[in-house]
């Protein structure tokens, strides 16, 4: 629940930010980054001729048969939360419910260009409005532990696309550092993180690749990045192994040290040895991180 | 009655005609009990009712208490219509379907305890033979096995209706897995919310206990010697489409919700896979079919069971409610021998009369029938959901003719019931308030003792009319007020 309704939110993030670069820059092919950052590039072109804002924008948002689209992905989220609706709170299923009832009334009228702003601001609040009452609301056992350890994963997950993305739109080399377009874009991406007051607060007057990078991906007191979320992640997994009924569990660690190790790297160091990389391999191991959740916790097996 | 210079406001144009109304009453018999629930509904204006009413429709469709219908990719979320004019029973009328309500169950256990050991009913030849052990929800398998406090039916529904005289009678027994009683207590809820002047100091009986007592009855049969029995709810799953009740059950109750995959039968006993590893469930309430239950046991093919679970419980160290083999009660032919069952075990009159009904398998009953077919209605004795029912005063002549020959074809597999003139209530249509056919439904839970939930669940159809009351065919749902 915790993962989808935060692939939501940043999903709408992304194309909102997009919208903004395809502003500033010139020709179609702007969309394109979006669709490679989500491996969907294909998919798209089965069934759109064109990679155009208004087609990504329909593909992303309310296409029924795009997996990958908010509205399935909001879907997902509230089935989850039928199968556990006796667990959590009911304002937490009510919103939930009312929120999917809503996108899946978005029609293609709803997602104009000049509406998608608004459009993308209302999704980002109703998934807002999910974490404000589960925050408030969610007895503190078990499953709200694994509500946490989720929405860790998938908030360091959606910090590496957000930043995957910026690379894919970015001057050819490193060397144009400082153009005016460039300190624009970087401007952009850092408001639409939600990082931009606190990386003003830390650096008032620089902006570069390094200091940018750096501060979404290792300053611990910004609360998507990587440091950040994997230090609240393991706060979270030894609030969960406390349990009584958990005290016979055993947590591997490597996965979880795996990712730590990368969390400990410096903005320099990862942008001389290439940030794609560096963000791909965060993602691979968040995936062993929760696959090892999984099958610590879910699959144990039994003697039939 | 009240005089048509009496009715005013919101009833001034309402006519019950010939039906026996659950607001008013009728000529010879005026209800009185709702003397102040109906002052306080005439002071209101409709427009006012429908803006509360489509406020109710909305609040349904928010908190998710719909039927989701699932089709390829796509879930589509249906509210079953709640229509905002409670149904009220006086207290009177209460105690006398409660009373009778604890008979039928009663006697419901002792029918099923004796056909699962020494048969006196069949071997006395009150009931022939091979309708129950011949009934395809008969299961040999349970012969033999003694149940805590002979209480095979620990949740009961059963349908009542009132005749044009003011009578309840009872129209099916359903004990196997009734359900319902989750609208019960959300309309309760959701009327409250939206109408508390109409409720205020009026002296209703309350509906939100039924988890506990549920609860406390499912500990009562439990196998001997546990201090804290565990209790589980065993459903199939978030595709079935009372997926809301099953979450709404475990929440009341405060019990887990499982699905089949999270238990397991191991060293005797039955545990349920936790994120800590096994643990020992000794009570299910399970809302699965008999056959669904077991593949080692029964249907090979199901998914939704738990392999060897019928064999623990036979072992007598896991309780299931309802037992295993309850289908043969509930069955429409065996209907029809209620009344000799309820005198051959309790040597009582039964408190509810069944509706008048006629079985095709005798003889005398299928003459009746194809005499009458015109005037009858034929129920096919295997259906549920008002399906495959024929209504002959509205039935057209070929569908007459369709039916008598299928009767013909297949006497054992009919009944034939008079077409009762179901009583009505003022219900809230487009048009203005009408009066609409209504059933109702009370649940009784038996561990130890019966207890009959106050009210139940009160089924209206919504079509002019129509005598189906069925959330598939077009029903809603009424609050059932029960008076102190």
């Amino acid at each position: 629940m915790a993962r989808y309704v935060e692939r939501a939110e940043n999903l709408a993030r992304i194309l909102d930010i997009n919208e903004t670069f395809a502003r500033d820059a010139q020709g179609e092919n702007d969309w394109l980054p979006v669709l490679r950052l989500n491996c969907d590039e294909e998919r798209f072109l089965e069934r759109y001729r064109r990679v155009e804002a208004g087609n990504v924008v329909r593909f992303y948002i309310i296409d029924e048969r795009n997996p990958n689209s908010i509205r399935r992905i909001v879907h997902a989220a509230r089935e989850n939360a039928r199968s556990i609706r006796h667990l959590i709170s009911l304002e937490t299923w009510v919103q939930l419910n009312v929120f999917y009832n809503w996108v899946r009334g978005l029609n293609s009228r709803n997602l104009r260009l000049t509406e998608l702003s608004r459009v993308c601001a209302q999704i980002k609040e109703g998934c807002q409005l999910h974490y404000g009452i589960a925050n408030g609301t969610l007895y503190r056992d078990q499953v709200w532990s694994f509500y946490r350890l989720g929405t860790y994963i998938e908030l360091c997950n959606q910090t590496t696309r957000l930043l995957d993305i910026k690379y894919h739109s970015l001057l050819p080399s490193w060397r144009d550092v400082g153009t005016p377009i460039d300190v624009a874009q970087w401007n952009a991406l850092l408001r639409y993180a939600a990082a931009y007051h606190g990386y003003r607060r830390v650096f008032p007057h620089q902006m570069t690749p390094t200091t940018v990078a750096g501060f979404i991906l290792f300053n611990p007191r910004f609360p998507r990045s990587i440091t950040h979320c994997v230090r609240e992640f393991k706060a979270a997994l030894g609030h969960l192994l406390a349990n009584e009924e958990l005290r016979h569990v055993e947590f591997p660690r490597a996965a979880l040290d795996a990712l730590e190790a990368l969390a400990a790297r410096t903005p320099e160091d990862v942008i001389g040895t290439g940030l794609h990389e560096f963000l791909d391999d965060v993602q691979v191991k968040l995936n062993a991180l929760s696959t090892q959740i999984t099958a610590t916790f879910f699959l144990a097996r039994y003697a039939a | 009655m009240a005089t048509a210079a009496e009715r005013h406001g919101l009833f001034s144009h309402y006519d019950p005609g010939v039906f026996y109304c659950e607001m008013f009453g009728s000529p010879s018999q005026p209800a009185h009990h709702t003397q102040e629930i109906r002052a306080r509904l005439q002071r209101m204006k409709p427009s006012a009712l429908r803006r509360r009413s489509r406020a109710s429709d909305r609040e349904l469709f928010n908190l998710g208490i719909t039927f989701t219908v699932y089709s390829d990719k796509n879930a589509i979320d249906r509210v079953l219509p709640f229509d905002v004019i409670p149904r009220v029973i006086s207290a009177g009328d209460w105690a006398h379907i409660e009373s009778g309500c604890k008979q039928r169950v009663a006697a419901l256990n002792e029918f099923l305890h004796d056909v699962y050991h020494e048969q006196r009913i069949l071997n006395d030849g009150v009931i022939p033979r091979e309708l129950v052990v011949g009934n395809a929800n008969y299961r040999a398998e349970m012969v033999g096995l003694d149940l805590p406090f002979k209480a095979y039916v620990n949740i009961c529904g059963i349908d009542l209706v009132r005749d044009a005289e003011g009578v309840f009678r009872v129209l099916e027994d359903n004990a196997r897995t009734p359900s319902g009683v989750s609208y019960v207590v959300e309309n309760r809820k959701l009327m409250l919310r939206a109408f508390p002047d109409l409720a205020d100091r009026i002296g209703l009986r309350q509906v939100s206990n039924y988890g506990m007592k549920l609860r406390s009855a499912l500990a009562e049969i439990a196998p001997a010697g546990i201090e804290q029995p565990n209790i589980v709810l065993l459903s199939p799953g978030v595709f079935n489409s009372a997926y809301f009740e099953h979450v709404f059950l475990a929440r009341e109750m405060g019990v887990p919700l499982v699905e089949g995959r999270d238990l397991i039968v191991d060293a005797g006993h039955v545990y349920m896979k936790t994120t800590g590893g096994l643990i020992r469930v000794d009570v299910i309430y399970r809302r699965i079919d008999d056959d669904f239950l077991d593949p080692d046991r029964f249907n090979a093919e199901s998914l939704l069971g738990v392999r060897g679970i019928f064999s623990i419980y036979r072992a007598g160290k896991v309780a299931l409610a309802n037992a295993v083999g309850t289908g043969v009660a509930d069955d429409k032919a065996l209907y029809a021998y209620m009344p000799r069952i309820i005198r051959y075990y309790l040597s009582e009159d039964p408190i509810l009369e069944n509706v008048e009904t006629h079985l095709c398998r005798e003889p005398d009953g299928l003459a009746f029938t194809l005499e009458h077919l015109e005037e009858l209605v034929v129920k096919p004795v295997g259906e549920s959901g008002g399906y495959g029912v024929v209504v002959g005063p509205k039935a057209s002549k070929i569908e007459i003719e369709e039916c008598r020959a299928r009767i013909k074809e297949q006497p054992e597999n009919y009944i034939s019931q008079p077409v009762v003139g179901l009583s009505v209530c003022p219900t809230l249509i487009d048009s203005g308030i009408e009066p609409r056919h209504v059933d109702l439904r009370p649940y009784i839970i038996t561990g130890r003792e019966s207890w009959v939930l106050p009210g139940g669940l009160t089924r209206v159809a919504l079509r002019r009319g129509s005598l189906v009351v069925n959330s598939s065919q077009g029903g809603g749902t009424k609050d059932t007020w029960v008076l102190e």
